[in-house]
């Protein structure tokens, strides 16, 4: 088979492009070699099945940071018939360093101009005869986006398939050796590329003047996320409503009738633990996909840019960045898309700090938990100011775990980044986004979900013949052992039994509540009410904020990030942290004789 | 005479000088344009001691103002309020 890599600068289209080349066939992949995964497709060009490779963005082929060894290595390992390099017309005075580098490869060659919409209005002309002079390879100008000259883009990347037909190695010196190149750009760009003396005042400046403005552009910042997370959340949750009633209307009048002949414990493990297992994940799915939309918005308008330039300097202090307070942020909705969002960033350590970060966020299926016992435990006065403690622990906490663990996972990128125009994202590329994320999503974590479930189901269930969620139950059992971890927080093992269901999403803790006390929704307030007092269940709602994020949370830190022991790490952490805050509450509080 | 860039004004012009930073800094810098020789302008510094976005030739770039330090400019006269992109990019050999 045939095979093309697209490789390019950051923020110049290059993804933009291949979405429109590809359509919705694209997969992630492993490649040889490689630590991280590539976007790929098959598709038919020229009569022929050919394999086209997004490469990660570099602005330099010879550069140690990941993503430019990723590039190196790729080309090292993999032949080509071609290599499409995708660049933006409106900075040619630096991007064709890249073309001046890659044409010793050895690996036939093909110059997209993209954005030459954007060049024109700029005034900025380019003559392309003369760069395909200089440089020897063929070169079209392009707008991705919007399609113009896509046509002649695609004649011409299979007039080359079919002049090099056969597959070609990259000269591995020529990746090595770092040629000094400023003066050979100079030319070449003075030969080539026609720019006014002084470009016009655009539209990005006038927008920045506002949203980067020394005062205004935090709570600009903040007003734009808020209105964003609400957009996300409000659409999302009334899907997620809907996907749950469906779920349950199709368990009522088509899975249980058709199981009611299985013996007890097959039934309960059809219906209870995979069936349920199957409807967590697809509960998310809606959440997920919105949640893409909003960060593609965000990342494809330019605006992410701007969000790192403005919090930077809180932010360098933990360790993180500005993409990791936009995950942060958006995690206080549902932790999983956040996550599975932090794939934005290119450094590892960044990426695994950010993900140990997140699960402090106090997300909406803790909020209705601590909302309901809150409101069973606590006076209407009190209860606020409670909510209130909740929120401002999650803040606090996700800050002291950055700052303790920024040392351990490094963010080693710097903060070295271009500030692009502002561009207005098609609907297209927003609905590929989302669409590509939830099947990502369903592909790559859905299968953890899925287990974690079964797993739980397993110790609420069995022996069959106890009533679930019991002590004569294995998590019964389990939790009459942890007894003496679990009395100095003040709990006992019936709620630690539901502490245990809470691991398949923090919302089942109520669920659980009503099953282990046999009491129905309404009773439920009351029977708390009872049976705890003020400083126990500020202790429980301590522990359910802060302990081990739910299956599906965990699963997507597996999944994103390939690496057990920060998977283990993000379920010991918060445990940890969650009995040692409940433990000192507890004590503190009856040692003051509350 | 020249100065730390963290230290040039807003909506000065100036010429980069050195770079005292590290080959792969330096790498990437040279792949946004900011090297040796270019003009470069102070767009605007992000409060409580943030990052400084700045212009070189059709590039915004933001950076630390812990790396602006080791970045050396020499202002060029009688360029208060030009832009950057107007005081043409003049070559010089890297020292």
């Amino acid at each position: 088979m045939k095979r093309i890599a697209l490789l390019g600068m950051p923020n110049t289209g290059k993804s933009t492009f291949f979405n429109r080349l590809t359509g919705a066939g694209a997969r992630v992949g492993n490649w040889p070699g490689l630590t991280v995964e590539l976007l790929s497709a098959r598709i038919l060009l020229a009569g022929q099945m050919v394999e086209v490779v997004d490469l990660p963005g570099i602005y330099n082929l010879h550069g140690f940071s990941e993503d430019e060894q990723v590039v190196r290595r790729f080309l090292e390992s993999q032949p080509l018939n071609l290599l499409v390099l995708v660049l933006n017309a409106s900075q040619l005075d630096r991007q064709l360093a890249l073309a001046l580098q890659a044409r010793h490869l050895g690996v036939p060659l093909l110059l997209l101009l993209n954005m030459e919409d954007e060049a024109q209005r700029l005034g900025i002309r380019i003559d392309s005869a003369a760069l395909e002079r200089a440089l020897g390879v063929p070169v079209r100008l392009l707008s991705a986006k919007y399609g113009q000259h896509y046509r002649e883009a695609l004649a011409a990347i299979e007039r080359s398939l079919k002049a090099h037909p056969a597959l070609r190695r990259a000269d591995r010196r020529a990746l090595e050796e770092d040629q000094h190149i400023e003066q050979a750009l100079d030319r070449l760009v003075q030969a080539s590329v026609h720019a006014p003396v002084q470009l016009p005042p655009t539209l990005s400046e006038r927008i920045d003047a506002l949203l980067l403005h020394p005062w205004l552009g935090l709570p600009f910042l903040l007003l734009i996320l808020f209105v964003l997370f609400q957009a996300v959340y409000a659409l999302g949750s009334p899907l997620q409503d809907g996907m749950e009633v469906l779920l349950g209307e199709f368990r009522r009048s088509v899975l249980d009738p058709a199981l009611a002949g299985l013996p007890s414990g097959l039934r309960s493990f059809l219906a209870e633990g995979l069936y349920d297992g199957v409807g967590t994940v697809l509960t998310f799915m809606p959440v997920i996909a919105l949640f893409f939309v909003a960060l593609a918005i965000i990342e494809d308008s330019g605006y992410l840019a701007r969000i790192a330039f403005l919090v930077d300097a809180i932010m360098q202090r933990l360790g993180l960045d500005g993409r990791a307070f936009v995950m942060q942020l958006m995690g206080f909705g549902c932790n999983v898309p956040a996550v599975m969002g932090t794939r934005i960033m290119r450094s590892r350590g960044l990426r695994a700090l950010t993900m140990l970060v997140i699960p402090f966020s106090l997300c909406s299926a803790r909020l209705q938990v601590l909302l309901f016992i809150t409101t069973a435990v606590f006076a209407p006065t009190t209860a606020p100011l409670v909510l209130l403690t909740f929120y401002v622990l999650s803040v606090l906490l996700a800050m002291f775990t950055a700052f303790i663990w920024r040392g351990r996972y490094v963010n080693r990128e710097p903060l070295l980044m271009e500030l692009p125009p502002y561009r207005l994202p098609t609907l297209r590329f927003l609905l590929h986004e989302g669409w590509r994320a939830t099947l990502q999503f369903l592909r790559g974590a859905g299968g953890y979900i899925v287990l974690g479930v079964v797993v739980v189901w397993f110790l609420t269930h069995y022996p069959f013949d106890a009533p679930p969620a019991s002590p004569a139950t294995l998590a019964g059992r389990l939790a009459n052992g942890l007894a003496p971890i679990f009395s100095p927080l003040g709990l006992d093992s019936l709620l630690a039994i539901a502490l245990l269901f809470g691991l398949v999403a923090k919302e089942v803790v109520i669920g659980a509540l009503a099953v282990i006390y046999s009491a129905g929704p309404d009773q439920l307030p009351g029977v708390l009410a009872q049976r705890l007092d003020a400083i126990q269940a500020m202790s429980f709602l301590l522990f359910i904020l802060i302990y081990t994020p739910c299956v599906s949370t965990i699963a997507v830190i597996r999944k994103e990030s390939g690496d057990w022991r920060l998977t283990l790490l993000a379920v010991a952490w918060p445990l940890t942290l969650a009995w040692l805050v409940s433990f000192a509450f507890y004590q503190t509080a009856r040692a003051l004789g509350y | 005479m020249s100065l730390p860039l963290s230290e040039l004004p807003t909506d000065t012009v100036a010429k980069v000088v050195t770079l005292e930073v590290g080959q792969d800094y330096r790498r990437r810098m040279a792949g946004l344009g900011l090297r040796p020789g270019v003009a470069i302008r102070v767009i605007r510094r992000s409060p409580l001691k943030g990052p400084l976005q700045v212009r070189v030739g059709h590039t915004d770039i933001i950076l630390r103002r812990s790396d602006a330090v080791r970045i050396r400019v020499e202002p060029m006269p009688q360029t208060r309020g030009v832009p950057a992109d107007a005081a043409h990019p003049e070559v010089v050999p890297a020292p």
